[in-house]
């Protein structure tokens, strides 16, 4: 299962009245997994996704989920979290719920017993007959994501999922994506949280202006993105001074007696050669390679 | 499809439901029973208390000229002002007409005083005495015989008949035409305006909640506008049932309570003004509602009413709907309301002229141009129309109406995915001529 794509993008351009949304845009979202859609502010994440929601239409390009252009009818096996989401105010929750569900598609009654399930596992039994407008706003939003999730769709698409979570129920939240990944479902989420991306997600795709930057397995663009830097940290009475011209010390730091420096290798040296340089000078405490973070590799693509 | 009637539903129930509605619903019958029951009601209440009025006249003019009424009786007293007032007010609590002796010796002044306001019928039948005795003496005096003047008033009873192509003759009553055209007129644009902006509203709790896009990855923007649109007017259409349903139920209760009080219905009916001027020239009243009324072919207003209710609102609110989409705050949705409201209010102004000349050229275009044919054309009907002309303007608004709405969808879809643009003309031209 692992290679196949559940979803495709090919060449998808998109422009409004005075600027280019999409350029070109291309990703593959492999079945099963958690993918992540990258992209500062503007750069055309939402215009995609909702290209890919039928919401709007693109000027050029393909959309295939499983192999097929989508189509109308592939609605009701997707599950759509948007950014700019929302409820009813004056509607109650269960009331709501069911609405929502029965648009998707769901009969009356498979809606009430699957959203029993679900209130019952985030504890909200008691919301049911609470009119929207009394809950806070991280409430609304669990509502709003069991909502999407209910049908039990293939495809899910969270924009900005946990914008309006406070820690534990981001971790909840977090829990339940995961789930639904093991559970069989193939699920796109863009965010700006990296902590999260890097979490999460076993694929990304980075767009900037409106075109695709970086895309890929996330351990694998981390990989490339390394530039071999390794931090020390040792007991000494001196800072480390390393002669050898392999190597050079980009920064150093001293906490509480112990040193810490960070140390570029170049071309053709290996970890072991750089720790046999170090050993005879300084009491090693820990050692370690500085892989790039996925904040770092963001803010280098986008400010290139 | 199925998906619409979900939308259409939540639409309905959820205004339905709400206290808005069923104060209106209530509300609505109360007035419209008040004002058909309230004039009769409040003229047998006025008559109910027994009054006195104890008559001090200084002239001796008018002694034994005022004769008692229903609920009212005159007698006469001869002593000072002050004491006689004393005694009218006080002590019987009474009233007290004081004539003072005038210096010309013709008594056109006149006191009433009483405790409480005294009614009209008692002021009025006062003064009718006093002026006819003193026009009376003049007329006398200037060696006129008041019989004369009398017996040379006539009254002038004039029919209209309306004839028809087939020759046949029908009995009308302009003011009868006048008071339909100008009710049914009235109504539609009250109901336009009403659940017009309702649907504006709705679509803009959407925008500004943010549940439209929820919705709209489930059905299209056009589905979610058109069930907004037939949900609000199956609201419309129950209310205005309920109104008239409640409404005759009420005027019924009354009217059987005014029955057994020996007050017949005729009575009430009277207190029109229309049928007043009948009954005063002789005419039965009833009898010439039924003429009347059969005259005007109360199928063709009913039908009528109901299909320019309903296109005219398809029409409008697709419009609203569209506003609605388009703009992000309240505040924005007068420059937008005002210029596509504006051929309702056009035709609301111009009634008067149309009611007076039902088949001027102007008032046949207007009803055919599907912007103000909903008014224009209900206010034509009572006057009689021909049948070419309603089937034409029916025909055009419905074409009008698919055009609107079909424009209102690509603004609509464009629109309520933009936030915090500040919407313009150019920026709505471009969303209509542009696929997005």
């Amino acid at each position: 299962m692992d290679n196949n794509i559940a979803l495709q993008a090919i060449e998808v351009s998109k422009s409004y009245a005075n600027h280019k949304a999409l350029n070109k845009v291309s990703i593959e979202v492999p079945s099963q997994s958690i993918f992540g859609l990258l992209g500062p502010n503007g750069a055309g994440k939402t215009t995609l996704i909702r290209i890919i929601n039928l919401i709007s239409v693109m000027d050029e390009g393909k959309v295939l989920l499983n192999g097929q252009p989508i189509s109308t009818k592939d609605i009701v096996n997707i599950g759509y979290l948007p950014e700019e989401r929302g409820l009813y105010k004056k509607m109650k929750v269960g009331e709501q719920a069911v609405y929502l569900a029965q648009l998707k598609g769901m009969t009356k009654r498979d809606a009430m017993k699957q959203l029993k399930l679900w209130f019952d596992k985030f504890e909200i039994g008691s919301w049911w007959n609470k009119k929207v407008e009394e809950l806070s706003k991280g409430m609304a939003q669990k509502v709003q994501f069991i909502v999407t999730v209910l049908h039990k769709p293939d495809l899910l698409i969270f924009d900005e999922p946990f914008s309006g979570f406070d820690p534990i129920n981001v971790n909840l939240l977090k829990d339940e994506i995961i789930k639904l990944r093991e559970n069989g479902s193939t699920i796109i989420f863009s965010t700006h949280n990296m902590a999260s991306v890097e979490e999460l997600c076993d694929n990304i795709a980075l767009i900037n202006n409106s075109e695709t930057v970086l895309s890929g397995k996330i351990h694998e663009i981390k990989e490339n993105h390394k530039s071999n830097i390794f931090e020390v940290a040792y007991k000494s009475q001196s800072e480390l001074n390393l002669p050898h011209n392999s190597y050079s010390i980009s920064g150093s730091k001293t906490i509480r007696d112990i040193h810490y420096s960070t140390i570029k290798m170049n071309n053709g040296s290996t970890s072991n050669e750089l720790l046999q340089q170090i050993i005879p000078h300084v009491e090693v405490i820990s050692f370690r390679e500085i892989l790039p973070s996925i904040n770092d590799i963001f803010i280098k693509e986008v400010s290139k | 499809m199925n998906k619409i009637f979900l939308i259409i539903q939540r639409e309905y129930l959820s205004r339905v439901k709400k206290r808005s509605f069923i104060v209106m619903t209530i509300i609505g019958p109360i007035l419209m029973a008040a004002m058909i029951i309230l004039p009769a009601y409040l003229a047998d209440w006025s008559q109910a208390t027994e009054k006195r009025i104890a008559v001090l006249d200084e002239t001796g003019w008018f002694l034994e000229k005022f004769k008692d009424q229903e609920n009212l009786t005159f007698y006469y007293v001869f002593g000072n002002l002050e004491d006689e007032k004393e005694t009218a007010l006080t002590v019987n609590g009474d009233l007290l007409l004081y004539i003072p002796k005038t210096e010309l010796n013709i008594p056109v002044n006149s006191e009433l005083y009483s405790v409480k306001q005294p009614g009209l019928n008692v002021t009025s039948y006062i003064k009718s005495v006093m002026k006819q005795l003193v026009e009376n003496k003049k007329l006398l005096a200037s060696g006129i015989d008041p019989e004369v003047i009398k017996s040379a008033k006539v009254n002038i009873n004039l029919q209209t008949i309306k004839v028809d192509e087939g020759g046949i003759e029908k009995k009308s009553n302009t003011e009868v035409e006048v008071g339909l055209a100008i009710f049914s007129g009235i109504l539609i644009y009250f109901f336009i305006f009403m659940f017009g902006v309702q649907v504006l509203k709705g679509v803009m709790e959407e925008k500004s909640n943010r549940i439209v896009e929820v919705i709209i990855s489930s059905v299209k923007p056009f589905q979610l506008m058109l069930g907004k649109i037939f949900g609000v007017a199956l609201v419309g259409l129950t209310q205005f049932l309920l109104w008239i349903i409640l409404t005759l139920i009420i005027v019924g209760i009354f009217q059987s309570g005014a029955l057994t009080d020996s007050n017949s219905a005729m009575e009430m009916l009277e207190n029109s003004d229309v049928l007043k001027n009948a009954g005063k020239s002789g005419i039965d009243p009833m009898l010439m509602v039924n003429e009347v009324v059969g005259g005007i072919n109360l199928k063709v207003m009913i039908f009528s009413f109901i299909f320019y209710f309903l296109g005219g609102y398809l029409l409008y609110s697709s419009l609203f709907a569209a506003i609605g989409g388009a703009i992000d705050h309240d505040t924005d949705s007068q420059q937008f309301m005002l210029p596509v409201s504006i051929p309702l209010i056009f035709a609301i102004a111009l009634s008067g002229v149309i009611i007076n000349q039902p088949d001027s050229s102007m008032a046949v275009w207007m009803s055919m141009i599907p912007f103000t044919s909903p008014i224009t054309m209900m206010m034509r009907i009572p006057f009689g129309v021909p049948i070419w002309q309603i089937w034409t303007s029916m025909g055009l608004l419905v074409v009008g109406f698919v055009f609107t709405t079909w424009m209102a969808g690509k603004i609509y879809k464009t629109g309520i995915l933009m936030y915090g643009q500040k919407v313009s003309y150019a920026i709505i031209w471009k969303w209509l001529t542009k696929k997005y």
